[in-house]
């Protein structure tokens, strides 16, 4: 393939700037990549503890077991609910003795109310239906009181997106960068072969054939540049998580080919934008 | 095969470089073209294969229009017309044989056939044992043929040379000239710019002098008169 030893030459010419500009691919998709990471990891984190969210209850004194039961009966019926149990006064006083500490302000109150354990169904889980269920449930007459972990959930869910915008917007930084960076890379390039752009323009090249081993030049660069990114967000996570209690986990394959094809796209832009400017102007 | 109808070329700050200027060329035809410095010859050439458009009035080669003619149709109208210049616009890194070949590789000719064609050509233009010679290891002379060998190579109908024999000393002059009359004479017509006066008058070939962008004289037209007069 000459548009392959024309790249090869193109780097032998420009080594700095060639280098530099697949780092800035890297670079901008690095951005992108170790967000995204963050909001793999938060939403990995957010499946586990979305398993435990559940909606706790508390039946109003005096109510009859009959009662309870039949609700229970009613709120498993829910669209968003999967499984309801029914904790009696003696198995709350049991399960406080062991989880003590986490219902503390109740359990001081000496006096456990039963409770309805409403768990929802998967897709079910975020904070709006889960306040949702809690309203519904408060409505009910014989309900006291309804416990979530609001607080918690909500928070983790607003990291995620914090965390989701933050990495689109400094990649797509970074990215408006490298585009203009390559472009600078390739227009030396261009500018390099200039005199044997207008003899081949002269002879009746046609445009699409001029700047194909530009384009390709940017997209090998590209990729190149993906891959880095790629391997550098690898390395970002294995120090990391040296750090971290819990099992980090990584792209799949997909979502890195997406990223390698992420780095070709820009690479190409680059190119195009810059052989384009070329071409317009002789 | 080539039609001026009325055209005028401006150029951004310098204003007019051809005005009203209107000729045709017929197939296999030899035309000079001539004039002083700055009277619009280049321009007229540019003109021919599309690297301008005119201002006004319309420009037709070899079938295409410049009113119509959209900008990925230009390699095509390139293609049927060779074009050679005063400083022979050579890729110093290639070979005489190299340099001729690009202009087909560049175009997707089938790889089997370039060979031949290349070999053709520089047989043509008396340059067969110069083929594996870099320009640096040639004269300008020979220059200039290997320039002429990669116009020629793709058979164009329209040979366009912009002061072919501008750098060149006398006897390669005459050289090259002698080379584009044989070229003429195989049928390609030929629109050469250029100062030299000496070979316009060892040859009688149509002649079209331009001044100021506009044309002054045209041999044809006089001597279409000149008949007419003699008829009165
Ligand atoms: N690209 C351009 N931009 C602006 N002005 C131009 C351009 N090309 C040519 N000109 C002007 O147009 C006029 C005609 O130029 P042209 O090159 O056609 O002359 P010429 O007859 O070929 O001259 P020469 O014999 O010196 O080659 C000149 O005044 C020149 O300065
Ligand atoms: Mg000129």
């Amino acid at each position: 393939m000459p548009a392959v030893r024309d790249t090869f030459f193109a780097f032998r010419r420009a080594p700095l700037l060639s280098a530099l500009s697949i780092t800035t691919i890297a670079f901008s998709l690095f951005a992108v990549g170790l967000f995204g990471l963050v909001v793999l990891n938060i939403r990995e984190a957010l499946q586990k503890v979305e398993e435990r969210v559940e909606i706790r209850a508390f039946v109003a004194e005096k109510t009859p077991v009959e009662q309870i039961a039949l609700a229970a009966d009613d709120v498993s019926k829910y669209p968003e609910v999967l499984s309801v149990d029914l904790v009696t006064q003696e198995e709350a006083l049991e399960r406080a003795r062991k989880e003590l500490g986490e219902f503390r302000d109740v359990f001081e109150a000496e006096f456990l109310p039963p409770s309805l354990d409403v768990h929802l169904k998967p897709g079910f889980r975020d904070p709006t239906t889960v306040h949702r269920v809690a309203d519904k449930l408060k409505a009910l007459t014989f309900i006291d009181d309804v416990r979530f972990g609001e607080d918690w959930i909500t928070q983790l869910y607003r990291l995620r997106n914090i965390a989701g915008v933050a990495g689109v917007a400094l990649g797509l930084a970074f990215a408006a960068v490298a585009v203009i960076i390559i472009g600078a890379t390739i227009r030396m390039a261009v500018l390099a072969r200039s005199r044997e752009i207008s003899i081949m323009r002269l002879v009746g090249a046609t445009d699409a054939y001029v700047r194909r081993p530009f384009l390709i030049e940017g997209f090998i660069k590209g990729v190149l540049g993906g891959a880095l990114a790629l391997c550098l967000t690898w390395l970002a996570i294995r120090l990391v998580s040296g750090y971290l209690s819990f099992q980090t986990v990584f792209f799949d394959q997909s979502i890195g080919l997406i990223g390698i094809a992420g780095g070709a796209l820009i690479g190409l832009l680059g190119s195009a934008f810059s052989v384009g400017r070329h071409l317009r102007r002789v | 095969m080539i039609r001026f109808t009325r055209v005028s070329k401006d150029y951004p700050r310098l204003g007019a470089a051809l005005s009203n200027v209107s000729f045709s060329v017929a197939k296999g035809e030899f035309v000079f073209l001539t004039g002083a410095s700055g009277a619009g010859k280049s321009t007229i050439l540019k003109l021919i294969y599309m690297e301008e458009r005119p201002t006004n009035g319309e420009v037709r080669v070899g079938g295409m229009s410049s009113v119509t003619i959209r900008r990925r149709d230009v390699p095509k109208l390139r293609r049927r017309l060779g074009i050679v210049f005063q400083d022979f616009r050579l890729l110093e890194d290639r070979t005489a044989e190299a340099n001729v070949a690009f202009a087909l590789e560049v175009i997707g000719a089938p790889r089997a056939t370039i060979a031949n064609k290349v070999s053709r050509a520089l047989t043509q233009v008396g340059l067969a044992s110069k083929a594996a010679s870099f320009p640096r290891e040639l004269s300008g002379g020979e220059q200039q043929r290997v320039a002429i060998a990669r116009a020629l190579v793709n058979d164009p109908v329209l040979l366009v040379a912009d002061e072919p024999t501008g750098n060149l000393d006398e006897r390669a002059t005459r050289g090259v000239f002698q080379l584009l009359r044989e070229i003429n004479a195989s049928g390609t017509a030929v629109l050469m710019a250029t100062h030299n006066l000496d070979i316009i008058r060892r040859s009688d070939y149509r002649t079209i002098e331009l001044n100021r962008g506009q044309i002054v004289f045209d041999s044809a037209e006089a001597a279409k008169a000149a008949i007419e007069r003699f008829a009165e």
